[in-house]
């Protein structure tokens, strides 16, 4: 086939690039979620640690007494 | 532990993808025979060896999984797999796009290196279910890396029955006696090459670094015995 001209070329280059920055774009965007929430799981197991570590405290208190 | 360099690491990759577009599209001469079109080249090529080589290496992390027992080598090989199908869609797509603009096709299939690429791709695609079909962790990182030790050694055999496939319908541009890539092409190709793999080896690292802080969370919630918000946890390997 004869090469396209450039109006026509430039589409298909230009759908061949848009292409693989969608797929890298979408990937990072899923790894972006997933960091968020590793982030909130993380933020609520502090949360966890803490109130734990107070209820330990407040019975150590207690027995104290 | 894993994130170590990765912030170095992607502006270095972003460096390397600015300066391989713009040799692409401001430096590299239009080709003589295919035009503007043959741009794609410089996408599509360095993302199917990057893909294959990719292929082969999560064969070589395989191979030290099943020689240490370490499953930091299994994560490190399924990463290597999952970063390399995702590639290869990449050049399924762009190959795709290639083909209609040059051959006036989507798809040929009397082909040897797109027919035997779909292969590749097809046999790696059925990594995912072999894998997950298997619910001992154990046996399902053995397992797996059984399979990408015999696929990766399958890829550069695949590659080399190929090359002695003799075919006039697709371009060899490399290692051909007349009528190879001319110097300032071969530069842009080499700088998209080192762009492209430099992506990989980011996205490798990117992936490994949210698997381990996934891990390293999982251990820190049974170390706590606390419930998990989200229900199951996903199937893919734990880092530690």
């Amino acid at each position: 086939m004869p090469a396209l001209p450039l109006d026509e070329a430039g589409k298909y280059v230009a759908g061949a690039y848009v292409v693989f920055l969608v797929l890298i774009v979408v990937y990072v965007a899923i790894m972006a979620a997933k960091l968020q929430r590793i982030e909130r799981e993380l933020r609520e197991l502090a949360g966890f640690a803490e109130q734990r570590s107070a209820e330990q405290d407040e019975a150590r208190e207690e027995v104290g007494v | 532990m894993y994130g170590k360099g990765l912030r170095p690491l992607s502006i270095a990759t972003i460096a390397a993808l600015a300066v391989s577009l713009s040799l692409v599209f401001f430096y590299a001469p239009l080709d003589a025979d295919q035009g503007f079109i043959q741009k794609i080249f410089y996408l599509h090529v360095p993302l199917a060896i990057t893909a294959l080589v990719g292929f082969v290496i999560g064969g070589v992390f395989a191979v030290l999984h099943l020689r240490s027992g370490d499953s930091r080598w299994d994560a490190y090989s399924y990463v290597s797999i999952h970063m390399s199908v995702i590639f290869g869609v990449a050049v399924l797509v762009t190959g795709s796009i290639w083909a209609k603009a040059s051959w006036g096709h989507w798809w040929v299939w009397d082909e040897p290196t797109l027919v035997s690429f779909l292969i590749v791709f097809l046999m790696y695609a059925t990594y995912y279910p072999f894998r997950y079909a298997i619910e001992d962790r154990e046996r399902q990182a053995r397992y797996a890396s059984v399979f990408a030790i015999v696929a990766g050694a399958f890829v550069p055999l695949n590659f080399m029955a190929v090359r002695l496939a003799q075919s006039l319908v697709h371009p060899r541009v490399f290692a051909t006696t007349n009528g190879g890539l001319p110097g300032s092409m071969m530069l842009t190709f080499l700088a998209s090459l080192l762009a492209i793999g430099l992506l990989w080896v980011t996205l490798v690292k990117f992936e490994l670094t949210a698997k381990s802080a996934s891990g390293q969370l999982k251990r820190l919630r049974r170390a706590l015995d606390a419930p998990a918000p989200g229900g199951a946890s996903r199937v893919a390997p734990e880092v530690s």
